[in-house]
């Protein structure tokens, strides 16, 4: 089986556990994106892949050869670190070409293969430049650049645009998934930016408390949460406490909705509404009663917030569909059971 | 943070102390010992303020081109020397635990209270054959008989590597805890080994630092004069040892103050084309 494959991998520093049993198949050409809060154990887990730190249990498997007891250098990867790690006595070129010159590769290869990622990059003409008089972005790109020069089996990008500002990074998350899919590399990302993972990746990975919670594509993973943490860290979600009533029927703060059932056997659960698939009515018909405590204009999308029973429930429109209510009115609330979501409480 | 340069005579006032003081205790004391080195010498270990040349012109001879020139050997093995041990210890030291750091700094500040008189004669008893270490290496069935490894010029150098050690350490330190430990592993994830990356990253990443500890145990060493003379031959004195025999036994002030006059000016012109080399270095 080629791609990489991750069975049973866990890592535990004295008494804690940074990764527990963790699974993961990322088959060729795949982007996949690991995402959590920090210390979730997702850089610890791209550290073990790199091997620079080794798993305490567990195997790790690279193009159907076992590496986990392989020692990094000899691993066919190319990694990019959250400070780049450029080195600061080369130049740019010969930052690329490092990874060539310690295989021995003749000279006038390197320089080939350098001006050939310079020109991937859209830095030509910048080898003998120091990379102290670069600019961020710049920057970025040679540390891409110089882990791409080997054509490696395994590309790993740890918290990779972190240092970048807002616009620079929405740029560059584009450019880096064009650039992978390309190549057609096997990429891996470590992000606690969710629009990040959204933007790029085929498969998003969700980590928290050194486990995955749910890997699937990203729209099933904003869609179809595996469980309240995903949903409440993708995008801004509503988790309302569903009960079953006497009748077995679902209801939601009060009010039965038509269209969602629990789980068999189980008597509560969480429900999970994306504020986007909100609607604000007229109270009455069957709707959740709430009132109207603040609304947040930005400009291209409009937050009502509404307390019902007790919750905070958001509402998103569009700025086209203007909610007409005012703070300290009286509103209703309905649910579309088609974009909710039951989980487990 | 940027500030204004001073504008006004009383902005430099903070500078006037050390200014002071480095006049008082260097700048005088040193033009004394310049003038000096062109005085006359008198029989009976006086000497009358003149101007001539005789204390320079018997300086340059085969004999003290000889020990300069071992003087500025013996400087330069010890400060690479110090180096070559110096760094790959500082380097895994900066990796280790907290705790471990604090012992080995401890440790190493403790011998900069030693004395040059103590270091010189604990390793003079080390190294003698009485009870000396090869004793250690004859229990342990590693040599036949015992043996004085003292006087020769391992002992020399040994003791004298043992003294500037932790001023290399002291420099080196701070350098290498500043290192970002990403960069070796960057060039372990590029295909070098650990030691690969040792020397194609952290060293040249130091250069700087490395070419700053290279002199300063240099000009450490060279004014090193007891060492020598515990530990080594005749053969193994350095200048010093003769400055110090023709000021103090000799009482031949001028000539003495002639050849550290020259010592000064020999070690300040090596300073500076080892960091006139760095530079060129840096610039290509």
């Amino acid at each position: 089986m080629s791609g990489l494959n991750l069975n049973h991998v866990t890592k535990q520093f004295g008494n804690f556990t940074a990764v527990n049993d963790v699974n993961l198949s990322v088959p060729d050409g795949t982007f996949v994106c690991l995402l959590g809060p920090s210390g979730c154990g997702k850089t610890t887990l791209m550290r073990m892949i790199a091997g620079l730190d080794l798993p305490t249990g567990g195997s790790i498997e690279l193009g159907g050869a076992d590496i986990t007891a392989v020692p990094t250098h000899k691993r066919d990867l190319g990694m990019v670190f959250q400070s780049l790690a450029l080195f600061p006595h080369l130049t740019v070129g010969e930052n690329i070409a490092y990874s060539l010159r310690i295989r021995g590769t003749p000279k006038d290869v390197q320089k080939k293969r350098v001006d050939e990622l310079l020109a991937m990059i859209h830095l030509s003409g910048f080898a003998d430049r120091s990379v102290a008089k670069l600019s961020g972005g710049q920057r970025q790109r040679v540390a891409i650049a110089r882990a791409l020069a080997i054509s490696p089996k395994l590309f790993l990008l740890d918290e990779p645009l972190s240092a970048l500002d807002a616009k620079l990074r929405e740029a560059m998350q584009v450019e880096l998934r064009q650039l992978q899919q390309r190549l057609g590399i096997t990429t891996i990302v470590v992000t606690h930016d969710q629009r990040e993972a959204m933007t790029m990746a085929d498969t998003v990975v969700v980590m928290n408390g050194g486990e995955i919670r749910q890997a699937a594509a990203p729209v099933d993973i904003y869609r179809r949460p595996a469980d309240s943490f995903v949903a409440d860290f993708i995008g801004q979600t509503n988790l309302l406490p569903v009960a079953a009533d006497s009748a077995g029927r679902a209801s939601v703060l009060g009010e039965v909705v038509e269209g969602i059932s629990l789980p068999a056997g189980a008597a509560k659960g969480m429900l999970s509404v994306r504020p986007e698939d909100v609607q604000l009515t007229a109270p009455g018909h069957g709707a959740i009663a709430g009132t109207v405590t603040f609304i947040r204009d930005l400009g291209g999308a409009i937050e009502t917030f509404v307390e019902a029973g007790g919750t905070q429930v958001i509402a998103v429109s569009s700025p086209r569909n203007r909610p007409d209510v005012s703070v300290g009115q009286n509103v209703g609330i309905r649910l579309d059971p088609a974009t909710s979501v039951v989980l487990a409480r | 943070m940027r500030r204004e340069p001073p504008q006004r005579l009383a902005d430099y006032g903070p500078l006037f102390f050390p200014a002071g003081m480095l006049t008082v205790f260097f700048v005088v004391p040193f033009a004394t010992m310049i003038a000096v080195s062109f005085f006359q010498r008198e029989q009976g270990g006086f000497y009358t303020p003149a101007f001539v040349f005789d204390n320079y012109a018997r300086f340059i001879s085969l004999f003290f081109g000889k020990v300069l020139g071992f003087s500025l050997f013996l400087a330069v093995a010890v400060a690479i020397a110090c180096v070559l041990i110096g760094i790959p210890f500082t380097y895994l030291l900066s990796r280790s635990a907290r705790k471990i750091q604090i012992v080995w700094l401890v440790v190493l500040l403790s011998i900069l209270s030693l004395s040059e008189v103590m270091i010189g004669f604990a390793w003079s008893t080390l190294f003698s054959r009485t009870a000396g270490i090869t004793n250690l290496f004859v229990w342990l069935g590693l040599m036949a008989q015992a043996q004085a490894l003292t006087p020769s010029f391992g002992a020399v150098m040994t003791a004298m590597t043992y003294q500037a050690f932790p001023y290399t350490v002291l420099v080196l330190y701070p350098a290498l805890v500043r290192l970002d430990p990403t960069l070796t592993e960057a060039a372990r994830t590029l295909g070098a080994s650990p030691v690969k990356a040792f020397f194609t990253v952290v060293v040249p990443a130091l250069r700087n630092t490395i070419l700053a500890t290279l002199i300063m145990v240099f000009i450490f060493a060279l004014g090193s004069y007891l060492l020598p003379q515990l530990l080594g031959r005749p053969q193994h004195w350095t200048l010093s040892v003769l400055i110090t025999d023709q000021a103090i036994y000799q009482s031949n002030m001028p000539f003495a103050a002639a050849m550290a006059v020259f010592l000064v000016l020999v070690s300040l012109a090596l300073v500076g084309l080892a960091l006139y080399a760095g530079q060129q270095r840096q610039a290509k």
